[in-house]
């Protein structure tokens, strides 16, 4: 580590040592160097760039406290969505700290106590927060061994630091908290720290069992659903029929005599039952439901020629991508592709609790992922300052991206400031979860194509028509009730926004090698159904049109799908995630008998992040217009692996997850209403259907960045399927979902 | 009016409209966290709940039908510290996502196991047939239950319904 002599900060001062000096100075003079001296009057530059989201929370105790006990806490700013983020953070905090992960007590997103870092998603949490407490957990450790140097009269290389201890060869041993005193972990981390080398972990890149698991399936207290306060009471909101319905007439009195009830609140068109026991909560509701009187307008498109509604909603045009010139020269393949409004679907509706106190404060308990910004909206919608209003995240049921859990709040939070003093818990109905969540939006991707006479993809038009995937908060006007209420907050209008990591864009632009390209991004900023982020964003149906096209290219350039990939393929990784997955599906012998067939997707994740392979098998009955997959044998590359148990469960779920997508899902609504309001008008992927087995294979990246894992699977998998019908079949379904009816359509069994 | 229910070996006086479905008795006035509400209309199974052996929808049953039967909950079978079989097969297998599913997958398995203690795969996809999962968690669910066969039957003793929770 560096010495920056001259330098000297009150911090510096306070660490006292002389031998780590860690300020802002020293980022000035990172950044600055060889520079000669700045005139004064040049503003001073930036401080340097820090290690994930540590660039955000400079300061090591923002991530790291140890107390003169030896307690140790570390803090993260994301939130464990059933992802298993806690144990994996857990696992870096504690493999950089020397320490065993029992040793810890890991805090995650609290508006109150731990850093801000955003949202949770978009597969970043390994790379944004794995990597700033990986990178402050090494400072740390070089801190103390420094200290302990320092007391010993040793040099710290003739230290160790184990099991919450330093100790000298000597014999010699102090804690860590006896020493860290004062502000020592109150300073700016450093742009480099001292990383482990991936040959000596103990604790990273073994499966280590996840530590919420034993909680959840013993009945243990595991989600804001479970959560009891003193004198709780129970809260079930009436939300309008359809989007754009008014309340025009109520009368309260009904459900106001029933027993429990506590009151009916009524603001705009929001309104609410709160009693004090649960069901009696939900007996109000629909006694409340049935008093209210709507006006209902016809806002939604027609469900039946959604393609053309897409285009009608068209009014900006952005590039994604463009090399070379266009033609139409060679072998042409065209194809439009569709892909409808899908749900969430969280199993457990969305819920929160919320408290106003004497105080004057506001404390909520939900399941958001981005307990920050959702604070930021809810004190909005109630005209309050931020900082009385206090977030802490609690798990929910998995959420898959932006579902209801930011609404709940927002209605547990509007609810709470009219029945003052007492703590409320909301839960939504499951129609409401059905109705209300912002859907996965409706895409239509059209692609012309054309081959060489050397078999190799020549030129690529892509257009695309999607909304934004993000109206997360954000504004109040993200929240229902804050659009609800009489005083209404608008949503944001959406933008087109073109960046690297993509929105409805994302993987857009092929990996592969094409010489002459253009991507376009068709935007529709009007939202006639309510939209936002689930899983993967629009790389579910960009990967599912790229890799059921490069399919028909392979087909026609009369190439093995593999063979012909690859050939399109430089990038080495992504090379050896298609190399592996081909070789452990055994691609080469599969003989496939009748009615059933293989099919293979690639992608890297947003093109920069994780490489993901799959092969499938599928099996189709013509006659029912049936289709499950036998098997599916993934391979990723997620960068340096923390649990590679974990990494296997998130593909597993992303592929089985995908594979319910593709083949089941779609909202249905008319021209004022949701339609697809429970399970049996939404399906899902049932047990009778899964696959026989699902392989995830991981290939090895030591000492390289993390990379996320999440969402990696999605678009491959999607694509996987609709290669494997087409193999069995002959024919290609371009339209998402691959139902029974579309399945017998293409096979003429209709 | 106030009703007694049996639950996990322990009686209990429950003083709610006997029409409650027996799934807020068991969250609201027991404080038991295993049985999760996920649809209120049947459709799911996160709410599921064994009562006198036969997996139950507890979203769908009114207590005043279950006046001297023997209900038991995930809370029955095992704690923290000392899981039951199909708890500790669920932990061995880290056979859970976001989990939220989980308790009413391994109740409809625990009336299976006690009826068949080594099911075939077909066995368990249709005792699971109402069960919902969103995090795709189906493989290890159903690798989960098959461990949780073969832990019993290395044990000997069948899943016992006698509150081992006390």
């Amino acid at each position: 580590m560096s010495i920056l002599q001259g330098q000297i900060t009150r911090r510096s001062v306070i660490v006292g040592t002389g031998c780590l000096v860690v300020s802002f100075s020293l980022g000035r003079a990172f950044a600055q160097a060889p520079a000669a001296p700045a005139p004064p009057t040049t503003p001073p530059a930036p401080p340097a760039s820090l290690p994930g989201s540590l660039d955000d929370d400079r300061f090591l105790d923002s991530w790291i406290r140890i107390d003169p006990d030896n307690s140790i806490t570390v803090f993260t700013g994301k939130a464990e969505l059933g992802q298993g983020i806690r144990t994996a953070l857990l696992q870096v905090a504690a493999e950089e700290l020397e320490v065993d992960p029992v040793d810890i007590e890991f805090i995650t997103a609290d508006t109150g106590r731990t850093p801000n870092e955003g949202f949770t998603a978009g597969s970043q949490s390994m790379q944004n927060s794995g990597t700033a407490i990986r990178n402050a957990a090494a400072q740390v450790r070089a801190l103390l061994l420094a200290e302990a140097a320092k007391r010993f009269g040793i040099a710290p290389t003739e230290l160790k630091a184990e099991n919450k201890s330093v100790l000298a060869k000597d014999g010699r041993s102090v804690t860590y908290g006896e020493l860290v005193s004062g502000e020592m972990l109150h300073v700016e981390a450093q742009p480099q720290s001292a990383l482990k080398q991936p040959g000596t972990f103990r604790v990273m890149g073994k499966p280590l069992p996840r530590v919420d698991i034993p909680a959840k399936v013993t009945g243990q207290p595991a989600y804001v659903h479970d959560l009891r306060l003193d004198g709780m009471l129970h809260a079930r909101v009436v939300r309008p029929p359809s989007s754009a319905a008014t309340l025009t007439e109520i009368d309260q009195g009904a459900a106001e005599a029933m027993p429990g009830v506590v009151s009916v609140v009524r603001d705009g068109n929001f309104l609410a039952v709160v009693a004090e026991k649960e069901f009696q909560a939900v007996n109000a509701m629909r006694t409340l439901a049935e008093a209210a009187r709507w006006e209902e307008r016809e806002t939604l498109p027609d469900q039946t020629d959604l393609p053309a509604e897409l285009q009608r909603l068209e009014r900006e045009v952005g590039t994604v991508a463009e090399a070379g010139v266009l033609s139409s020269d060679g072998k042409v393949f065209e194809a439009t592709y569709t892909r409808p409004y899908q749900i969430h679907g969280s199993i457990g509706p969305s819920c929160a609790v919320a408290q106003m106190k004497a105080d004057g404060t506001l404390d909520v308990w939900s399941h958001t992922q981005g307990v920050f910004p959702d604070r930021a909206a809810i004190a909005e919608m109630l005209a309050m300052p931020e900082e009385k209003v206090h977030v802490i995240h609690m798990e929910g049921s998995g959420c898959y991206g932006h579902n209801g859990a930011d609404d709940a709040a927002a209605d547990a939070a509007l609810i709470a400031t009219k029945v003052s003093g007492k703590p409320v818990r909301v839960q939504w109905m499951r129609e409401q979860e059905h109705s209300w969540e912002p859907y996965g939006p409706a895409m239509l991707m059209k692609v012309s194509a054309t081959l060489d006479d050397q078999g190799r993809i020549a030129s690529w038009a892509y257009d695309l028509w999607s909304n934004t995937h993000s109206t997360r908060p954000g504004g109040a006007g993200a929240l229902l009730a804050a659009r609800h209420k009489a005083q209404a907050f608008q949503p944001e209008p959406a933008e087109l926004r073109i960046s690297p990591s993509g929105n409805g864009d994302r993987n857009a632009n092929p990996l592969y090698t094409i010489p002459n390209k253009r991507v376009l991004w068709h935007f529709l900023p009007d939202m006639p159904l309510r939209v936002s982020a689930l899983r993967a964003l629009g790389g579910y149906a960009n990967v599912f049109a790229i890799e059921s096209t490069i399919d028909e290219l392979a087909l026609m350039a009369g190439s093995d799908p593999v063979e012909f990939r690859l050939r399109h393929m430089e990038d080495p990784r992504a090379r050896a995630v298609i190399e592996l997955a081909a070789e452990r599906f055994g691609w080469d012998k599969a003989q496939m008998p009748r009615n059933r067939g293989r099919g293979f997707g690639f992608a890297r994740y947003k093109n920069l992040a994780a490489y993901l392979a799959v092969a499938m098998e599928a099996e189709v009955e013509p006659e029912t217009g049936r289709v499950r997959v036998i098997r599916a044998v993934s391979a990723i590359d997620s960068g340096e692996i923390v649990n590679p148990d974990g990494i296997r469960n998130q593909t597993e779920g992303g592929i089985l997850q995908s594979i319910s997508w593709t083949l089941y899902e779609a909202v249905a609504f008319d021209r004022t209403r949701i339609t697809s309001t429970d399970w049996s008008s939404y399906p899902i992927l049932r047990f009778a259907s899964v696959p026989d087995s699902v392989e995830v294979h991981i290939v090895e990246r030591p000492g390289e960045p993390f990379l996320g894992t999440g969402e990696a699977a999605q678009g491959p998998a999607a694509a996987a399927v609709a290669n494997a019908i087409r193999n069995a079949t002959g024919k290609r379904l371009y339209d998402l979902p691959f139902t029974r009816e579309r399945l017998r359509n293409a096979v003429g069994r209709a | 009016m106030s009703i007694s229910l049996t639950v996990n070996g322990s009686p209990h006086q429950v003083d709610a409209d006997p029409s409650t479905p027996l799934l807020y008795v068991l969250r609201d006035d027991l404080a038991l966290n295993g049985a999760k509400y996920g649809c209120g209309l049947g459709q799911c199974g996160s709410c599921t709940v064994v009562v006198d052996g036969e997996a139950v929808l507890s979203c769908m049953v009114p207590i005043m039908l279950l006046e001297g039967r023997e209900i038991t909950t995930i809370e029955g079978l095992g704690t923290i510290d000392e899981p039951g079989p199909l708890q500790q097969a669920f932990i061995e297998l880290q056979a859970a996502q976001c989990g939220y599913c989980i308790p009413g997958m391994m109740m409809s398995a625990h009336a299976l196991l006690r009826r068949n203690a080594q099911p075939s795969d077909e066995d368990i996809r249709e005792a699971l047939a109402t069960n919902l999962c969103r995090c795709g968690t189906h493989m290890r669910i159903l690798a989960a239950i098959r461990r949780a066969g073969e832990l019993m039957k290395a044990a000997s003793l069948p899943e016992s319904d006698e509150g081992r929770a006390g």
